[in-house]
């Protein structure tokens, strides 16, 4: 199970800035992320005044190393006209205090770049932390309306995201205003002539970037569309192989690839030359601002306004100009993906959460078992009400099972049962007390379950079925696995109860791991049992072991089976029909073959035949 | 790597264009600092003027310039001066003579130069003692002087080598400046004049590389896309023509990353491969060719950052490599464990394991933090390193020509230019370098890719293969036999059973005994290993794998829908089938009652994959589609899985009215779905168990047996058995 159906985010390479995902709310999604880093504030105030310093201190060096360039020109000068010679000394002083600016300002840059990654780090922990507790706290309803894609998304890609741009954005944007603002007042420093002459450029690249933008933006667009079309199609086609193969549709599937991958050639190729387009411009308009200020620190220079040296520090000033502007357009984008990539997280982590504890919480300290359903009403929304009025009294050991077509909402009752739901009206009680009453976790301490998806980890099978009770010893678990007929087949396994379960637990058959999972809730011990179609997907003679071991797990104890089978559960105490979500029909088998209603027509269904 | 440039190939005449237009503009960015350093030397320190020889000079001047020069350098100044009024014009304009000129005429005029710089107390001092008491009007002694002079002169030439060519330059320009603007000549017009040619030559250089760049942009796109483009469709032909035994060896997964993340990899690897990769080698060479006509010996010095650089990098990466390498290990684990937190909820909550699943989450994010922090911290080092090492070896560059400045054999424009040079020269190599560790994960995506190119299906039409005409739809198993590629037994073992029209023959087996693989060699998802189906007496290797398939409706065990709608996925099979007959077919999949309740009916959107209907809902629709192709063969496999017992029934009653003629061929997990068929086939490890109806299976059947025991109850089995 790989997550291969999103679409991919970007790939590497060069990539224009535009296909950017934008935040719904911009301000706000930073505001709670500054408010999110708050506790780094003292940690990011000297990164800010580190990207400060260095910027400074890199500022700063070209003039002074234009002072050797002068003081060079100047002895030069002196020795054509034999007045005098070059003071290398004092150059030699003037570089070397140069290589120290330049030292400092990297030794400032590193320790920004040190203490920034650090905190990025941590925020990118915590934040995951947090998804990872959030998602506990979550009622169940949330995760039924969503893949788990999307939350997995969120802990990787965009905590990956919003680091990524936290790691560089932030010290960008401080390093590029800084440095703006330190050439800015070097030039004018030198003289403010040329700085309003080489600022000129900065409405004329604003220009001709936002034109270039505007253009390359909608077949970057086109592009991004295609993109997941063929994609689309690719996923599709690849998946449904075999229907393709049997159903002769591949001409079809070709030609339909080919429009959709020759349309995305079209807008791949005008994006990239569009946003490919972004340098040379720039670098154009760069080289218009070099020859603007060459020319006229030229004629400055012939009226004695300014020294050559001087020319010089200025023409790499416009150089060093031009460069945060095109990096500050780029961080932009980093900046907005970071933004809706925190818009998404803080939207998880700040989804509604169930209450885990109550006031006054019920404590039992043995539950017997007695589960009473008194005029539950419940619907997964208001408007849609699927269980209007059930009542029924359960008294200990009793064996309850749930039948009905698939989709009929079976397994409501057992997430009522749980809370994982709440009831919209009545009450279910446990041994007389609400469960209401009770901390959630609690509750679910008087409840063991074998479900359908038979939901084990990557570990070892040892751990696998400890899982039920952390605290037990080898031999507990081993006679856990001997009560559920599972023993047998363990041992039968390369290093026995030591062997190592991989990511799908592909390793074990369907019918193992669910002998896996009963021996996890016999060790457990829990007063309530709830068994959710745990044989429908084994074979039958793995079937047989598993009904076996599952005779053994609910004797004496109070369980609620939810059957595909009607074969298997015709000695239960109680039998609920249910169908589209409703509870249609109860009481035993023989009451309910007798009514001759909807349980009666299913149960022969299962016989009577089409002929 | 190699796979990686091999794409470019068809595209040689564009990746050739784009060499030419590259090497144009390496020479325009090569060019550039030239013009900047003029504007700087000659612009601005020798006031605009080039040559030695001033444009105009005055009498007095011209005279004393005289002074040092032999007689034919007499001769020759005075050829190429036009007397005009009290001053003389040059007449000279072209620039190579006047080059010539300057090498020619720089010793006497410095000379006269140097001498009208000093006081004539200096001047005493410096020449010969005896010459200064001689009369100066006596054509006898004036010859004397002369040849006095001329040796002394050939004395001062000694020294004068000493100062360096460039100082002298310098100075003879100085010399004919003073001389213009002595003979009135508006030196600042010339300058002004000078700095705005200078500056508009530059423009067009700088105008010239930024079309230059952007055709190179048009171009490299054009063939990035191409690429791209034709790789996908490559990889996607090839697959779709694929058998199911090189989808199972790839993956499904696999062939999907290939088909798009992969070739979008390469695309954009290739456009920057083409933009800048290419680029850095050229710049590279010719700003060392520059580096080396500066004449200047500081080579070393880009030696040397060169190999910082490397020195630096290589570190880095040595320490930060295996930790990189493991960064995708622990986004996997925390992925591992994220999913299974998610997947595992409500057991997670039963058995209260919240704090030990955070602490198992925490565990893997500790790992992983750890893991980034170490890297990201490596990685630090990086940018103020190698600022540092551009900024030092400035520094240096200036230092080291300080000292030729000062000896005379460099000019400040040059030391600037070499600076230029050497940070192109650093800056391409530092491209490179990244490209070095960019392009082996391309090459990996590449490589990836041909794999699937270079695959061929292993199923494919015999060369006299004919198309199956109309067909009764007798299948026959003779003694079948097949083994998986790679695989060491057979799954299905000397199977042969034959199935007739208007007859179910019914197959059933616990999980892994065969059932789906034997009718998947049906419509030749696979190949025999031994024996031979046939359909209508002829084998199905000797009959077209498209009139095979035409043939046959076939319902995969999960159903597979397209996006769409519901009816054009009904439709998938046969295009041309009518409303009624689809409605009809769906009629009989059961599905009405569904379709019916959405808005849109028939025209329901299906989303891709089929996301939007139930596990059901897509079953029957699969179901609805076999039927609307109207084949003479229908296979299920495992079909009515999905459905309750209830819809089952109905389906197979329904299908029972209405598809009298052909054969139809089940799969099956419960006995109550094919109970009632002709032929029941159990499948018991890939051979078969007993054969016969259900109550003949009952008998003689002991695998049967079992499996009716565990689905059916006692009372009922003695019902069935009477």
């Amino acid at each position: 199970m790989s997550n291969h159906s999103r679409p991919p985010r970007g790939g590497h390479g060069p990539r224009g800035p535009m296909a950017v995902e934008k935040a719904k709310d911009f301000k706000g999604s930073i505001g709670k992320l500054i408010k999110y880093m708050g506790r780094y504030k003292f940690a990011i105030v000297i990164v800010g005044l580190c990207a400060v310093a260095s910027t400074v201190f890199s500022v700063v060096s070209p003039k002074v190393l234009g002072e050797a360039t002068t003081e060079l020109a100047k002895g030069i000068m002196s020795k054509i006209q034999g007045t005098g010679s070059i003071d290398l000394g004092l150059i030699g002083q003037i570089l070397l205090f140069v290589l120290c600016l330049y030292l400092v300002s990297a030794l400032f840059q590193f320790i920004q770049g040190w203490i920034m990654t650090g905190v990025t780090q941590k925020v990118c922990y915590r934040m995951r932390r947090d998804i990872s507790e959030k998602i506990n706290r979550m009622p169940m309803k949330y995760f039924e309306s969503r893949t788990y894609g999307e939350v997995l998304s969120r802990i990787t890609n965009d905590v990956d995201t919003l680091g990524m741009g936290l790691n560089q954005s932030i010290t960008q944007i401080i390093t590029s205003v800084c440095t703006i603002i330190g050439v800015m007042i070097m030039m004018l420093t030198i003289s403010p002539l040329m700085t309003l002459i080489a600022i000129i450029i900065l409405p004329v690249s604003a220009f001709l970037l936002g034109l270039i933008v505007k253009h390359s933006q909608k077949y970057f667009k086109t592009q991004q569309e295609y993109l997941g079309k063929i994609n689309g199609i690719v996923e599709e086609t690849y998946g449904g192989h075999l229907i393709i193969k049997a159903f002769n549709k591949e001409e079809e599937t070709i030609e339909n690839f080919d429009d959709t991958n020759k349309v995305l050639y079209k807008s791949a190729w005008k994006s990239q030359f569009l946003s490919g387009m972004m340098h040379p411009a720039m670098m154009f308009v760069g080289n218009i601002g070099y020859a603007a200020v060459a020319l006229s620190g030229g004629l400055l220079a012939i009226n004695g306004v300014i020294q050559i040296g001087d020319i010089q520090a200025f023409i790499q000033y416009v150089r060093n100009f031009t460069q945060p502007i095109q990096q500050i357009s780029q961080v932009i984008n980093q900046v907005q993906s970071m933004a809706a990539a925190s818009e998404r997280v803080f939207e998880f982590l700040n989804e509604e959460e169930e209450q885990q504890t109550v006031e006054n919480p019920v404590s039992l300290g043995e539950v017997k078992g007695e589960v009473k359903f008194d005029h539950v009403k419940f619907g997964y929304s208001e408007d849609k009400i699927i269980v209007k009025d059930f009542s029924a009294d359960i008294s200990q050991g009793q064996k309850i099972a749930i039948v009905g077509p698939t989709g009929a909402g079976k397994t409501t009752m057992v997430k009522l049962l749980m809370r994982f739901y709440d009831v919209n009206s009545g009450a279910i009680t446990i041994d007389g007390h609400n469960i209401k009453d009770f901390n959630r976790r609690e509750l679910r301490d008087a409840f063991g379950m074998v479900l359908q998806d038979t939901w084990l980890f990557k570990g070892t099978i040892m751990e696998n079925i400890r899982y039920g009770r952390l605290d037990a010893t080898d031999a507990e678990v081993i006679a856990a696995a001997k009560a559920a007929h599972a023993d047998r087949f363990i041992r039968t396994l390369p290093n026995g109860y030591d062997m190592e379960l991989n990511e799908d637990a592909s390793n074990v058959s369907q019918g193992q791991k669910q002998l896996l999972t009963i021996a996890r809730a016999i060790l457990a011990d829990n007063p309530i049992l709830i068994l959710d179609e745990a044989t429908s997907s084994v074979d039958t003679r793995t079937e047989v072991r598993i009904q076996k071991a599952m005779n053994n797990l609910i004797k004496g104890r109070t369980s609620f089976i939810i059957a595909h089978r009607l074969s298997t559960i015709k000695d239960a105490d109680l039998i609920l029909v249910m169908k589209d979500g409703d509870i249609v029909e109860q009481g035993t088998h023989t009451q309910l073959i007798e009514k001759k209603g909807f349980y009666a027509e299913l149960y022969n269904s299962q016989f009577c035949n089409a002929s | 790597m190699k796979r990686l440039f091999k794409n470019m190939l068809p595209y040689w005449k564009s990746v050739l264009i784009i060499l030419l237009l590259l090497t144009l503009k390496a020479v325009g960015d090569l060019a550039l600092p030239e013009y900047t350093s003029n504007i700087i030397d000659t612009g601005i320190i020798n006031s605009g003027v080039e040559h030695i020889l001033p444009e105009k000079i005055t009498e007095k001047s011209f005279d004393s310039a005289k002074l040092f020069m032999t007689e034919k350098e007499i001769k020759l100044f005075e050829d190429i001066y036009e007397k005009d009024g009290n001053c003389y014009n040059l007449t000279v304009t072209d620039e190579k003579t006047l080059k010539k000129l300057d090498d020619k005429f720089i010793v006497p005029i410095m000379m006269d130069y140097a001498l009208s710089k000093k006081s004539s107390e200096e001047f005493k001092d410096m020449v010969p003692e005896n010459m200064s008491d001689l009369p100066m009007d006596n054509p006898q002694t004036m010859a004397l002087i002369k040849e006095k002079i001329l040796e002394f002169r050939e004395e001062a030439e000694k020294e004068i080598d000493k100062v360096g060519t460039d100082t002298l330059m310098s100075t003879g320009i100085a010399y004919a400046v003073e001389k213009d603007k002595e003979a009135n000549i508006d030196v600042n017009a010339i300058q002004t004049n000078y700095l705005w040619t200078a500056g508009f030559n530059m423009l067009m250089i700088a105008l010239l590389i930024a079309v230059a760049e952007i055709t190179v942009g048009f171009f490299a796109s054009r063939v990035g896309a191409g690429i791209g483009m034709n790789l996908r469709r490559k990889v996607f032909k090839n697959v779709v023509g694929y058998s199911n035994n090189e989808i199972d060896k790839f993956s499904t997964a696999s062939l999907i990353t290939r088909t798009t993340n992969d070739v979008q990899q390469v695309q954009n690897i290739s456009i920057m491969v083409l933009r800048m990769a290419l680029y850095a080698p050229i710049i590279g060479i010719g700003g060392v060719i520059k580096v080396f006509n500066t004449g200047a010996s500081m080579a070393w010095v880009i030696g040397l950052a060169l190999l910082l650089i490397t020195g630096i990098v290589g570190v880095l990466m040595a320490i930060a490599m295996p930790k990189f390498k493991l960064v995708q290990t622990l986004v996997d684990r925390i992925n591992l464990v994220a999913r299974e937190i998610l997947t595992g909820i409500p057991v997670i909550r039963a058995f209260k394991r919240e704090d030990k699943e955070e602490q198992r989450f925490d565990d893997a994010n500790v790992a992983l933090t750890k893991n980034m922090l170490f890297t990201n911290r490596v990685m630090t080092f990086l940018s103020p390193a190698m600022m540092l090492i551009m900024n030092g070896i400035s520094v240096l560059i200036v230092w080291v020509a300080s000292g030729f400045i000062s000896e005379g054999t460099m000019q400040v424009g040059e030391m600037t230019a070499f600076i230029t040079y050497a940070m192109q020269i650093v800056m391409s190599f530092l491209v490179l370098t990244m490209m070095s560790i960019m392009l082996p994960r391309a090459a990996v995506a590449a490589n990836r890719i041909e794999e699937v190119i270079e695959t061929e299906s292993t199923l494919n039409n015999k060369e006299n293969a004919v198309d199956l005409p109309e067909c009764k739809g007798v299948v026959e198993f003779k003694n079948v036999s097949f083994k998986y590629q790679n695989a060491e037994s057979n799954v299905i073992e000397n199977v042969s059973f034959r199935a007739e029209p208007g007859k179910t023959t019914a197959i059933i087996g616990s999980t892994g005994s065969g059932k789906s693989t034997l009718v998947n060699l049906i419509p030749r998802l696979y190949d025999v290993t031994e024996g031979a189906i046939t359909v209508d007496g002829r084998d199905i290797r000797d009959i077209t794998m498209k009139s095979l398939r035409e043939k046959i409706g076939y319902v995969p065990q999960k159903g597979i829908l397209f996006s769409g709608t519901i009816e054009s996925n009904i439709r998938f099979g046969n295009k041309n089938a009518t409303d009624e007959e689809v409605e009809k077919s769906a009629q009989i999949a059961q599905a009405t009652e569904f379709i019916e309740s959405k808005y849109d009916k028939y025209n329901s959107p299906i989303a891709q994959g089929g996301s939007n209907v139930s596990g059901g809902q897509k079953q029957r629709l699969s179901i609805a589609r076999a039927i609307a192709k109207k084949p003479q063969i229908y296979i299920f496999d495992d079909s009515f899985s999905a459905l309750d017992m209830k819809t089952d029934a109905d389906l197979r009653k329904a299908l029972k009215e209405n598809v009298k003629d052909s054969t139809v061929i089940i799969v099956a997990q419960r006995i109550s779905t094919i109970m009632n068929a002709e032929q029941i086939i159990v499948l018991d490890e890939g051979k078969i168990a007993g054969m016969g109806t259900h109550k003949e299976l009952l008998k003689n059947c002991e695998e049967y047996l079992e499996i009716a025991k565990s689905q059916l109850s006692a009372s009922e089995l003695e019902k069935e058995a009477q």
